[in-house]
């Protein structure tokens, strides 16, 4: 079939004039680009389009209804120098995401360890773990603020069984955000587990032959062969952790509204407030921005330093 | 992987198991109670004193909202599945001009965080008058596929070309070749696709939350939120109504969760 193709292929090719050739490449052309044209046109309009918007806007003092009025860096310098809740909104997200990038991926790495092992039932086991992470954010944010009340919670009645006194929770300043990122690993936790089991069962055997004949125990074969070949897959879920976590917003707003004080206000819902309640929208899109700088930098430094720790076999 | 003994592995497994449904299980034994069993001391997991009327109940409130979600998440899913295998298609199998640039442009466009530009987004919906309506919920996500399409472009990449050539001497012009005998071979992708696009749109808060304020126009899970103070003041109907919010999204999971893994895995690991 293929040879037939090629042979008439060169048969009209030195029969058609350079013409006929010109032709058909616009008509290629065109085919091709209408096939794209929905995501092209959707992409200008959608993101480039609003991109360019936002970067403007960045520069201005906006309401989004009257005219913008220009003035300069200003937004961004008031930021640092001036607003305090944008300092520390900035800390309780960095707090939110040290904490819950290594809970995450640490025990989304021992769940994966013991789904690898090929035992019955290994299927629900892996679906329960799972199911967290499908589940939407308004129902799972409040099973757990009930779960959370002080006094008639269900932490403080299990803690109340063990002869604990629990915290105040969700409206303790000190506690609240431990407990937002409890629950935010919780449904979490499901992501890496199933990267980290893909990459498992993709391990080449026979490093842990000759492992097993050198007399490797198995905490020698988890810590000197399958943590080292594991290390892309740790990189990968640094890198799309920390972004997603850097942008909490829907446990947050479920659970605590940023409360009690600002206790739990993160980047995105502060972001939020100031653009859809307050409509700071030059405000809030230099903070977009600032968001921008800090996610890319952050990315680039995992990414160059990957030479350091990442075992690419 | 043998450091433990298999007895043990069970017991942790199960641990685990347990910490992961037990907020779940008790959504839905709460969703039966009689509100005033909700909150007991010591806590219960397991339905006790069922009271199915909480259903009755929410049911004369949701239909609308559930309705809501039902259709964004088709349109979502249907939408994208076109665009961007469409577009796949072409990225993977056309030659024309310009090809390759405007496929690196589109995929650099993900690294811009979204908070950026939802909020122009918002202001030029707000001139349109799509605000309060369900346009911004589909339209700008139907037209702006860049992660669908380039799994797709990746799965037409791995079809052998003797299908194609096939095609090209029976004289089926391109759409013909596209829909009839490639976009067939790509069903594992659309599938992957599919899922994810319609747990994005079910799940979807930010979207919902800004965008509507009419309440027959609002989404379940966000209605839930919104409407927590008016409609759903007990807990139990609260947790009956997050039960139902929860359930079609678990019937997919289960149903394709093949493909949903897939997905995951092909997304993250390649490249």
């Amino acid at each position: 079939m293929s040879m037939a193709t090629i042979t008439m292929a060169r048969d009209t090719s030195s029969a058609v004039s350079t013409a006929d050739v010109r032709r058909a490449r616009r008509k290629q052309n065109l085919t091709g680009w209408l096939f794209i044209s929905p995501i092209v046109v959707g992409v200008v309009a959608f993101q480039f389009f609003p991109i360019l918007v936002s970067i403007g806007a960045s520069l201005t003092d906006w309401n989004g209804i009257a005219p913008p009025k220009f003035v300069g860096l200003k937004n961004f310098t008031e930021m640092f120098t001036d607003d305090p809740l944008f300092l520390q909104t900035f800390k309780n997200t960095v707090y939110f995401t040290l904490a819950s990038i290594p809970l995450t991926i640490g025990i989304g790495l021992i769940l994966a360890l013991l789904c690898a092992r090929p035992i019955k039932g290994v299927a629900f086991f892996r679906t329960a773990y799972f199911a967290p992470y499908v589940t939407n954010v308004v129902a799972i944010g409040f099973v757990w603020f009930w779960f959370f009340q002080p006094d008639n919670g269900v932490i403080n009645g299990l803690l109340h069984q063990l002869g604990i006194n629990g915290p105040q929770w969700l409206s303790s300043s000190s506690w609240a955000m431990p407990a937002v990122i409890m629950v935010s690993v919780w449904q979490g936790i499901g992501y890496p587990m199933i990267i980290l089991l893909a990459g498992l069962q993709g391990l080449p055997n026979e490093f842990y032959e000759s492992a097993r004949i050198d007399g490797a125990g198995a905490w020698q074969r988890l810590r000197f062969i399958t943590l080292p070949l594991l290390t892309p897959h740790f990189l990968f879920l640094l890198i799309t952790q920390f972004i997603s976590s850097f942008q909490v917003f829907g446990l947050i707003y479920v659970m605590t509204k940023g409360g009690p004080g600002h206790a739990t206000s993160v980047y995105i819902y502060n972001i939020y407030q100031n653009a859809f309640s307050y409509g700071k929208v030059g405000y809030a899109s230099a903070m977009a921005w600032i968001l921008f700088v800090v996610i890319a930098a952050v990315t680039f430094l995992q990414w160059k330093l990957q030479k350091r720790w990442v075992f690419y076999s | 992987m043998r450091i433990v003994g298999k007895t043990s592995q069970y017991v942790v497994m199960s641990l685990f198991a347990v910490a992961f449904l037990a907020p779940l299980v008790w959504m839905i034994s709460a969703s039966l109670r009689p509100e005033a069993k909700v909150l007991s001391s010591p806590p219960k997991f397991l339905p006790t004193d069922t009271q199915w009327s909480n259903y009755g109940e929410v049911f004369d409130l949701i239909p609308v909202f559930l309705w809501n979600s039902v259709k964004l998440a088709g349109l979502n899913v249907i939408g994208i599945l076109i665009v961007a295998s469409m577009a796949g298609y072409a990225f993977a199998r056309l030659k024309f001009a310009g090809r390759d640039i405007a496929f690196m442009v589109l995929l650099a466009t993900s690294i811009i965080p979204g908070i950026a530009y939802l909020i122009p987004q918002y202001i030029v919906f707000q001139h349109i008058g799509w605000v309060d309506t369900q346009y911004p919920l589909w339209v700008p996500k139907v037209l702006t596929p860049v992660f669908a399409t380039f799994l797709m472009r990746q799965s037409f990449l791995t079809i052998p070309n003797e299908l194609e050539d096939a095609g090209k001497i029976d004289g089926a012009s391109t759409f013909g070749i596209y829909w009839r005998i490639m976009l067939p071979q790509t069903k594992p992708a659309l599938a992957a696709i599919g899922v994810f696009t319609f747990l994005e749109s079910w799940n979807d808060l930010f979207g919902p939350l800004i965008y509507i304020t009419s309440e027959n126009l609002q989404t379940l899970p966000v209605a839930l939120a919104q409407f927590q103070g008016e409609y759903f003041t007990k807990i139990s109907l609260l947790m009956a109504g997050a039960t139902i919010s929860v359930v079609p999204v678990i019937a997919v999971f289960l149903f394709a969760q093949r493909y949903f893994i897939q997905g995951i895995t092909m997304t993250g690991m390649k490249g």
